[in-house]
């Protein structure tokens, strides 16, 4: 298949229905080994930080987290790319089921955070420039879920939430370099592509496995949101009556 | 803050399972944070499967209505 028939049939959601399924199932068992290993690793067999003792194991869960809301951000813009310069249906899709996910990982990233502040920083809260920026990543997901509530016409409420997840990418190298910035209490980054990491591989070893598990669970997780969202919105058509009936959905 | 560089231990990191459950005097805000990140993760999956199988009946209720109308 060469690029441009791939590029049209991404235009089409009866296709993708058909493709994704398969993928469901490698991510989501992919997620589970990463995940629980990664896990059970950074629980039990990490050695002790020197300084924060054992509540840097949050960090386990935290940047995860935090990460993958990042990225799901970073899809949406994306998409709303798409949808706006060729009007890509799946596009709109891809909008509309990556927000409960985002959200609900950018909701974690914070309460992880201020669960892992007040023994590290000795507060919950903190006004840096990290958390504030991801609170209002986490305002940005708000706003797009209201969004498209708020507007009864669908197409106009694809526009608008393309318009406004394009517009609000400008928080993600915000958020990015804001532990470059003065106010802040978050460490840099602990891993670039140029230097080795700052820390032993039993260490970060677990993480590297957690955050390429919450990877492959956004993965998974939106192919079957997007396949839910298919359905729902293809429910007039032929395949699908088709499809319902021989009882292979 | 930032984890460190020094290893201090190999293998399992707690003398036993009370040091486990305590993690150092941290447990409360360790195990607060696991126990959130687990029911985010099973929330997002379980939400998927529930809304799915119900769009499954209903469209599957909805197509057999439509096939016995058009029989008639």
């Amino acid at each position: 298949m060469t690029l441009k028939t791939l590029w049209h049939r991404l235009g089409s959601p009866r296709w993708f229905y058909q493709i994704s399924r398969p993928w469901i199932y490698v991510l989501g068992i992919l997620a589970l080994v990463l995940l629980v290993t990664g896990t059970v690793w950074g629980l039990v067999f990490a050695p002790m930080d020197y300084q924060q003792h054992d509540s840097f194991r949050i960090m386990y869960v935290h940047v995860p987290a935090a990460m993958v809301a990042q990225s799901a951000y970073i899809v949406m813009g994306f998409a709303g790319v798409l949808l706006l310069v060729w009007r890509m249906k799946l596009a709109d899709m891809v909008l509309a089921t990556v927000v409960p996910f985002g959200m609900s990982m950018t909701l974690l990233a914070l309460v992880t955070g201020a669960v892992w502040g007040k023994p590290t920083w000795g507060a919950w809260w903190v006004w840096d420039a990290r958390t504030t920026s991801m609170l209002v990543l986490l305002f940005l997901y708000f706003g797009l879920y209201a969004l498209r509530q708020a507007i009864a016409r669908p197409e106009a409420a694809a526009r608008a939430c393309a318009v406004l997840a394009v517009v609000g990418m400008i928080n993600i190298p915000i958020i990015k370099y804001s532990v470059n910035f003065a106010l802040t209490l978050h460490q840099k980054a602990s891993f670039t592509l140029t230097e080795a990491p700052s820390m032993p591989p039993e260490m970060w070893l677990p993480l590297a496995l957690n955050v390429l598990g919450i990877y492959c669970l956004f993965g998974a997780n939106l192919l079957s949101r997007l396949r839910l969202e298919i359905l729902r919105r293809e429910r007039g058509t032929q395949w699908v009556r088709d499809l319902v009936l021989s009882g292979s959905a | 803050m930032g984890p460190g560089s020094r290893v201090e231990r190999v293998g399992v990191s707690f003398d036993s399972f009370a040091d486990f459950i305590a993690m150092g005097g941290h447990g409360f805000y360790v195990w607060f944070s696991y126990g959130a990140s687990m029911l985010v993760v099973v929330a997002n999956v379980v939400v998927v499967r529930r809304s799915r199988l119900r769009c499954i009946r209903e469209l599957t209720d909805m197509a057999r209505r439509q096939r016995n109308t058009e029989a008639v």
